[in-house]
């Protein structure tokens, strides 16, 4: 079980590893298309990958919901339980 | 009047050189590309071959880490050669309307034989092991044989069309040929072209060997590729890029490029005779040297410098001899011919294109590159062959070609020209 930090810090890694960008840019109220401008195949890489790294699911029709980092480490926490 | 077309820019990845210059110091010194593979699959499966031509510069070294993980290795290499190749070219920025070209009469064509095999297994090993939600969303566009032709085309904004030639181990040449046919249908003024291959995975290695087209000469890698030798035993798996810039003569004069040679002429031609084995009186190879010849509006007799097929079976080199005797009848004598896979290994998809990389730089340099381990020529094949030392090819008008041959029966043959 991770907390919303440590998740963010998962979270940054996995962005950073598929698009390159820093990871400090990874900030809660980034929006993954606006801020960050990753298209729908990276957003889906990056939720397999988190599915992996933090023993979560997160269903297909959810990540339309995940607009910003923010919105992703709180789904992950929760889901964690 | 057809079109003159002409090269302004080259680039290459492989076993014995990250790029061009490298590429052509080694080939003129000979220099064999073929090492064992240090990996724990070789051991695990029991691989009947334990060795391959594996590029000199991973290209992870070149390319971005997001970049690396977005491309199958096939797309890194193309992807490498290419950004040499349009550099070289005199175009600073992968703007193409910053270095003076319209990107709608700007192409690519890009061969590969295989595509994104490690891709294609690697997501293959995850489905089984980790099931399907863990095969990556970028699976697709990494493994379809286009996507490196698609991602080229990408990087350098070229917008009219992107190609993809796949012809087996003729693909690399058949991607120049498609690009001359491009250019002098007035469609483009300027095409990137060239071919990739990454495929030294074991599953290609074992298919390839159980074919009993690979060379066992496991003890001494270096020794295994050598074509036209008496002792030679196989072909030598490589991998590796090679890239050219083909330009109209009027568009590289218009922005004062800088000329290797000429593009004069190509052909494409098929056996029908058996998906694997050359028609062995070699008919379809000689229709293609002809008609390439014939485009080139070049005599047999103006060829000085033929870079062979070659791979190195023991079967595959005599045909290519008796196309070339059917060809240029006694004129073949006068001919040096380069066996370059005796250095790079066989390249497959991306063979005939790193071999035009090599035959435009004898030409520019009029010096054709070495064949190694050439101990004893088969007396089936008298060919003039390059050893030793680079052979210079003299003054003058020359024409050069360069061949390739792939399962499927494909034949083609480009013809390059002194400028």
């Amino acid at each position: 079980m991770a907390d919303k930090n440590e998740i963010l810090a998962g979270l940054a890694e996995i962005v950073e590893e598929e698009t390159g960008l820093e990871a400090d840019e990874v900030q809660l109220e980034k929006s993954f298309t606006e801020d960050l401008d990753i298209d729908s195949i990276s957003m889906m890489t990056i939720v397999v990958n988190a599915e992996e790294k933090f023993d979560v699911k997160i269903p297909d029709e959810e990540v339309k919901n995940l607009s910003t980092v923010g919105d992703a480490v709180n789904y992950i926490a929760n889901a964690q339980g | 009047m057809s079109k003159r077309l002409v090269i302004t820019g080259l680039g290459a990845t492989t076993p014995i050189g990250g790029d061009v210059p490298t590429l052509w110091t080694n080939a003129l010194a000979g220099t064999p590309g073929a090492r064992t593979l240090e990996y724990d699959w070789v051991e695990k499966y029991q691989l009947p071959v334990t060795f391959a031509a594996e590029v000199a510069v991973e290209p992870a070294e070149v390319l971005s880490r997001p970049e690396t993980k977005r491309m199958d290795r096939s797309t890194q290499l193309g992807m490498v050669a290419s950004r040499e190749a349009w550099a070289d070219a005199g175009f600073g920025s992968a703007n193409p309307e910053e270095g003076g070209v319209d990107p709608l009469r700007f192409a690519v064509s890009f061969a590969t034989g295989i595509g994104g095999v490690w891709t294609l297994l690697n997501a293959w090993d995850t489905l089984r092991e980790k099931g399907p939600r863990r095969v990556m969303p970028m699976t697709v566009p990494m493994l379809m044989p286009n996507g490196a032709a698609g991602a080229i085309s990408l990087a350098f904004g070229a917008r009219a069309g992107a190609r993809t030639s796949v012809s087996a181990c003729a693909s690399g040449v058949e991607s120049l040929v498609l690009a001359m046919d491009l250019l002098r249908s007035g469609q483009v003024d300027v095409v990137l072209a060239g071919g990739t291959e990454g495929s030294i995975h074991p599953l290609p290695l074992a298919a390839f060997g159980n074919m009993q087209a690979l060379s066992r000469r496991n003890d001494d890698p270096a020794a295994a590729s050598r074509p036209y030798d008496v002792d030679r035993d196989g072909f030598v798996m490589g991998e590796g890029a090679g890239v050219l810039v083909i330009e109209t003569e009027e568009h590289a004069a218009a922005r004062g490029a800088r000329v290797y040679a000429e593009l004069a002429g190509g052909a494409v031609t098929a056996d029908a005779h058996h998906i694997t084995a050359p028609d062995p009186e070699g008919l379809g190879a000689t229709r293609a040297i002809n008609q390439a010849l014939a485009s080139a509006s070049a005599a047999p007799t103006d060829v000085t410098h033929v870079n062979a097929h070659a791979t190195s079976t023991p079967k595959g080199d005599i045909p290519e001899y008796t196309a070339m005797k059917a060809a240029f009848g006694e004129h073949t004598d006068s001919i040096c011919v380069s066996a370059t896979k005796s250095q790079t290994g066989h390249l497959l998809g991306a063979a005939g294109a790193v071999e035009s990389v090599l035959t435009v730089k004898a030409l520019a340099d009029r010096k054709a590159p070495v064949t190694i381990n050439l101990d004893n020529q088969d007396p089936e094949i008298p060919l003039d062959v390059v050893t030793g030392t680079p052979r210079e090819l003299g003054d003058g008008d020359q024409v050069a070609i360069c061949s390739s041959f792939g399962f499927g029966g494909h034949n083609a043959v480009a013809a390059f020209r002194t400028v």
